[in-house]
């Protein structure tokens, strides 16, 4: 009796559990604990109020309780049912808030990929200038950027098994963040309707191993069918749109020989002229030198006041797209804006290239 | 109590006669009819294409639309047409207009001409919208999200438009009941007696005066933007994409209490009349009302958690969203204290006043899974927020609405509908409700995204129980309908007061005289005064 | 109904008769109005807001831009408006007491000013049409090339253009009240739709003071 007992408990622990994704990284299982903390609150909830009701349905109906009592209200009652459920609110805001902190600030180590959604594929432009369609391979156990942006329309890049999720938005960066601990593949959905295909714009996120991350990178092709398949779905394979094969941004093939994300930044201010203005050695010309910019504290002239900006991903591309927001201190207003002259694709590579110098 | 209709013999459906007579009409029921008519064929063709949009989701790949870009129009279709033709006037401009002035034991709304344009403003843009339904459809989705909205099929600017006009039906009823109760209330119905019912729709009608105007301007903007390219919300042009959704929420989320507010006004009236007792914390359900209201105007930031808006916005929206719950908490517990030690007549109306109990409590209790940012961002533009706002919208409002249709169509029919279908209709719309809706808490868990014309082969079967549970809700609304129109041909004599209700429309012979009363009511007490004889009355179980 | 009708004079004249007294009515109808007034200052408080963005974000577009209109033209429609306030308000008070022909003339005054509001904004609309400084995407003016000034534009079309149609309605309504007054419909027991269009033509007047300096002296 208490085996099976123990046994229908187990079976309906493992069927309740089965409602979530696999948790793929440590944050998704911090995740999963809120989840589950609001799930058994709001059941105790819930049990209460549909057990009162139909214990009063049952009780007093009219048949066995003729005459009511004339009650207006209990104020000791209403004070309660207003303070508690306000104080649990407020645990399962504080709770969330926590772990909502974890899941943005990427470590400073992250590795960064670039991801750009358009109608209707995923590209990932990787440091080196490997470029995949659809399909995002990053290595186990490291803690992985992406930094996103997008051609057309809104998109949203959803991981379920990381519990990871951002709009990617034209114009602006946005990011996600996420240490995967489960090798092998993972399903990748455009969340933000955008459009006919909107649910075939599908992506593999291809967690490998050291190895075959080693491998990956000096250009060997992976067979991603002997990989494991999504551990939330066992039974089925994780689906991309299209082909997903690599294919090199320069035109060149092999792995290492094609020109770096960094590079091409370098090709892309030397061929507008950037440098004209910008050092790369920290010499100061017309407007600041590139080396050592990114992530410094800048102070900048905006609206007329002097405010201190990081120069992060969002204010260089503000700056090279509308460079009369924000000038930096000391420097005249007089860059051009490059709006609309640079694709997706290079803004980032200068970005990447301003990166380097550090 | 003794006189019946029949005694009279004029009241206000033959007070006058012919097209015209209606077309015309000045009478707030009539024009809430003439509401309740319109809204019920949008009601048709909006559940159509939800049935169509679960028949195509009852396998992956494409089972009965050609294309996918078939599949996205639809579920456009049926979310515009739900939210802007249906769920927001459902209660308001059909019960409401019938219900309001005689619950203020008035003659007629404070401006009656402008109630009769205000229908019409409703019918010409339900009208323009609908017609482009013939020409080139539109597959933006109900939220118009830049800059998708700019780029696609032409006839968007058409729905747009009729959107936009009927905004100004909807501010025009709020405006005309806000200066109705404020001016023609009953001798003696000083504000602590109204009936909670008023006090809901006095709040909604404040929500739809001061937020229908930002989304006229919204949608106007984006008119603009897609007729001359002015460029705020367009990226292409400088702009920003992220300012539409601010704009269109802040609208969009008092919106959804525009539609709950009045469907909480509904059960506070039926559970006292089913219980025979006095509703438990009245003050505690009006000032939650309020509370409600005004906290709708400060939470619209907690749709756009991973839209690319700032940590801080984040933390403050996620922190005053949880406020929402509080307010709301008190009043199912009201409600359901309300019941203890009654005498509980569990008639349709009362049925359905359990059903929404049920579901709309687990509508609220998921709320709490979105408000909470970090569970937000796995679960938002999944199935799993499809199911907490339909067990908000159609479990909350839709059940709430039933049951005001079953509890008022006495009165103003003067019929009594067979109780034996009503209560089977129930019981099915209930089941096929959450055989619907539940499984899709399930699936946006497991991280299917919502607006999806095909998917994945793991999810096929929770989308099945699904599409079988639609079948069930069709069915069940079907009843509905077939056994009021036949209670309209051959219903008995419903008698002025079959519930035994206090409120003052059952003061009136069923159905009303032209203008009300006979004789103007003067009120003494409170609307749920239910004690001695009166406690003892109601119910046809 | 009982509504009025064109033969009825204002001493006879009797209100809808769900109200229990004239006043009642008045009383009301100007309630009203006052919502009506909230629901339009909600109305153009999304430009203010999307005015707002662009002035935080881009401070330099939005000071270089507004150079781009013509400040004097805007201080002489703001006379003009102010003005046109002035001769409403006689018209109310004109109405309150029952003067025929003073309603008559301030109403004609008012319609006169802001008929004049309407042709400096014409001149002004057709020069910029002329010039192709224009919103958005229609913006050709080689002069200033400055990122996002279309913008800037945008939002004075958008905001003036609604605020000129709210003027013409205006027109309409006020051009409706004289023919009413010379029928002599007006007098001390029901002057409604003076007093309450007097309240809009105030409130049209109030955005205007609000958008010449945001939009003409930006600095």
């Amino acid at each position: 009796m208490t085996k099976l007992l123990l046994c229908l408990i187990t079976l309906g622990n493992n069927a309740f559990a089965a409602t979530l994704p696999v948790a793929g990284t440590d944050i998704a299982k911090s995740w999963d604990a809120v989840y589950w903390f609001l799930v058994y609150l709001s059941l105790v909830f819930f049990v209460g109020i549909v057990a009162a009701m139909v214990w009063f349905a049952i009780r007093y109906r009219k048949e066995k309780n003729r005459k009511p009592k004339y009650i207006h209200g209990h104020t000791g009652l209403e004070v309660i049912w207003t303070v508690i459920p306000t104080i649990l609110l407020f645990v399962c805001f504080g709770w969330g808030w926590a772990v909502y902190q974890d899941m943005i600030h990427a470590p400073a180590n992250a590795m960064e990929v670039h991801v750009i959604g358009k109608q209707w594929s995923w590209q990932f432009v990787y440091k080196n200038g490997t470029s995949v369609t659809n399909d995002l391979y990053v290595p186990v156990n490291r803690p992985v950027k992406l930094i996103m942006s997008s051609e057309d329309v809104l998109h949203a890049f959803f991981i379920p098994n990381f519990r990871v999720k951002s709009d990617v938005v034209p114009g602006m960066y946005t990011s996600v963040w996420f240490e995967a601990k489960l090798p092998g593949i993972h399903q990748v959905y455009c969340t933000e309707y955008c459009g006919t295909v909107h649910s075939g714009m599908l992506a593999r996120l291809i967690v490998l191993t050291d190895d075959q991350w080693k491998d990956w990178l000096s250009g060997k092709k992976i067979d991603v069918d002997s990989l494991p398949a999504d551990p939330t779905f066992p039974g089925y394979r994780a689906n991309r749109l299209g082909e997903g094969m690599p294919e090199a941004v320069a035109g060149s093939t092999g792995g290492q020989k094609q020109l770096t994300l960094a590079d091409k930044g370098k090709a892309v201010v030397t061929a507008k002229a950037c440098i004209a203005c910008h050092s790369v050695d920290g010499s100061k010309m017309v407007g600041p030198s590139y080396k050592g910019l990114y992530g410094r504290e800048e102070k900048v002239v905006a609206n007329g006041k002097t405010i201190t900006v990081k120069a992060d991903d969002n204010y260089i591309r503000e700056s090279i797209e509308n460079p009369l927001a924000k000038v930096v201190e000391g420097y005249p207003p007089s860059m051009p804006p490059y709006k609309g002259q640079l694709s997706e694709e290079e803004i980032l590579s200068v970005i990447e290239y301003i990166k380097s110098l550090k | 109590m003794a006189h019946t209709s029949s005694a009279h013999g004029s009241n206000y459906l033959n007070h006058s006669h012919g097209i015209k007579s209606w077309l015309t009409t000045l009478d707030h029921k009539r024009i809430g009819l003439m509401y309740f008519v319109v809204i019920m064929m949008m009601f048709l063709l909006g559940g159509i294409f939800a049935l169509l949009v679960r028949w195509e989701l009852f396998a992956p790949g494409l089972q009965f639309f050609s294309s996918p870009d078939k599949y996205n129009q639809a579920f456009t279709y049926h979310g515009a047409i739900m939210v802007f033709m249906v769920v927001i006037p459902l209660i308001p401009a059909a019960i409401g207009n019938c219900v309001l002035p005689m619950q203020l034991g008035a003659k007629d709304v404070a401006f009656p001409r402008w109630n009769l344009i205000s229908y019409y403003v409703y019918i010409l843009g339900a009208t323009i919208a609908a017609a482009t339904l013939f020409i080139n459809q539109v597959d933006t989705g109900w939220t118009f999200y830049a800059p998708y909205s700019i780029r696609t099929g032409t006839s968007t600017t058409l729905v747009l438009l009729g959107a936009f006009i009927m905004g100004f039906s909807s501010i025009l009823t709020g405006l005309n009941f806000i200066v109705t109760v404020h001016k023609l209330r009953a001798p003696g119905l000083t504000w602590d007696r109204l009936p909670l019912f008023i006090w809901a729709v006095y709040a909604t009608s404040i929500i739809q005066v001061l937020a229908t105007p930002v989304l006229a301007i919204t949608l106007l903007l984006l008119v603009l933007e897609r007729t001359i390219g002015i460029g705020i919300f367009d990226p292409k042009l400088g702009g920003d994409p992220v300012l539409f959704q601010h704009f269109f929420w802040f609208y969009s989320h008092p919106a959804v209490y525009i539609m709950v507010l009045p469907a909480m006004g509904v059960i506070s009236d039926v559970i006292p009349a089913f219980s025979r007792k006095p509703i438990f914390g009245y003050k505690a359900i009006a000032a939650a009302t309020f509370g409600i209201a005004l906290v709708a105007f400060v939470v619209w930031g907690h749709h756009m958690f991973v839209s690319g808006q700032s940590e801080f916005a984040n933390f403050v929206f996620s922190f005053l969203t949880m406020l929402v719950a509080v307010p709301t908490g008190v009043k199912v517990f009201s409600w359901i204290a309300t019941m203890y030690k009654g005498s509980l007549r569990l008639d349709t109306p009362m049925l359905y006043a359990f059903g929404f109990l049920f579901v709309f409590t687990i509508g609220g209790l998921t709320g709490v899974f979105l408000a909470v940012v970090s569970t937000d961002v796995h679960l938002t533009a999944t199935y799993f927020v499809v199911a907490h706002f339909h067990y908000v919208m159609v479990g909350g409002t839709l059940l709430a609405f039933l049951a005001g249709l079953h509890y008022w169509f006495p009165k103003f029919s003067g019929k009594m509908y067979n109780e034996g279908p009503a209560r089977l209709a129930s019981w099915l719309i209930m089941i096929g409700f959450n055989v619907t809706f539940f499984p899709q808490f399930i699936l946006g868990a497991l991280g299917m995204p919502r607006r999806y014309a095909d998917y994945l082969p793991q999810f096929t079967s929770l989308n099945q129980v699904s599409t079988v549970g639609s079948w069930f809700l069709g069915v069940g609304f079907l009843i509905v309908l077939v056994n009021i129109i036949l209670a309209i041909r051959n219903g008995k004599p419903a008698g002025d007061n079959p519930w035994g209700a206090l409120t003052l429309e059952w003061q009136a012979p069923s159905p009303p005289p032209h203008e009300n009363f006979f004789h103007e009511p003067v009120v003494t007490e409170g609307p749920y005064e239910y004690r001695g004889e009166k406690a003892l009355m109601g119910g046809n179980a | 109904m009982a509504h009025s009708t064109g033969s009825v004079t204002h001493l006879e004249r009797h209100h809808a008769h769900h109200f229990k007294t004239a006043h009642e009515e008045f009383e009301a109808c100007k309630q009203g109005m006052w919502i009506f007034l909230v629901t339009e200052v909600l109305f153009f408080a999304g430009m203010f807001m999307a005015y707002a963005v662009l002035r935080v974000l881009y401070p330099d577009m939005m000071k270089a831009a507004h150079q781009l209109l013509d400040w004097k033209k805007g201080a002489l429609n703001t006379v003009i408006l102010i003005t046109s306030s002035l001769t409403m308000a006689l018209a109310v008070s004109a109405a309150q007491r029952g003067e025929k022909q003073k309603i008559i003339r301030y109403l004609w005054m008012t319609l006169i000013c802001a008929g004049g509001f309407m042709v400096v904004k014409y001149f002004e609309y057709a020069h910029k049409i002329h010039e192709h400084i224009l919103p958005g995407a229609l913006y050709q003016y080689k002069e200033l090339t400055m990122a996002k000034v279309p913008l800037f534009l945008s939002v004075y079309f958008v905001m003036t253009g609604i605020h000129g149609l709210h003027v013409l309605i205006g027109m309409g309504v006020i051009y409706w009240l004289i023919r009413r007054a010379s029928r002599n419909e007006f007098g001390p027991s029901y002057f409604t739709p003076v007093e309450i269009t007097g309240l809009y033509w105030h409130f049209v007047d109030l955005v205007w003071i609000y958008l010449f300096p945001l939009l003409y002296l930006v600095s």
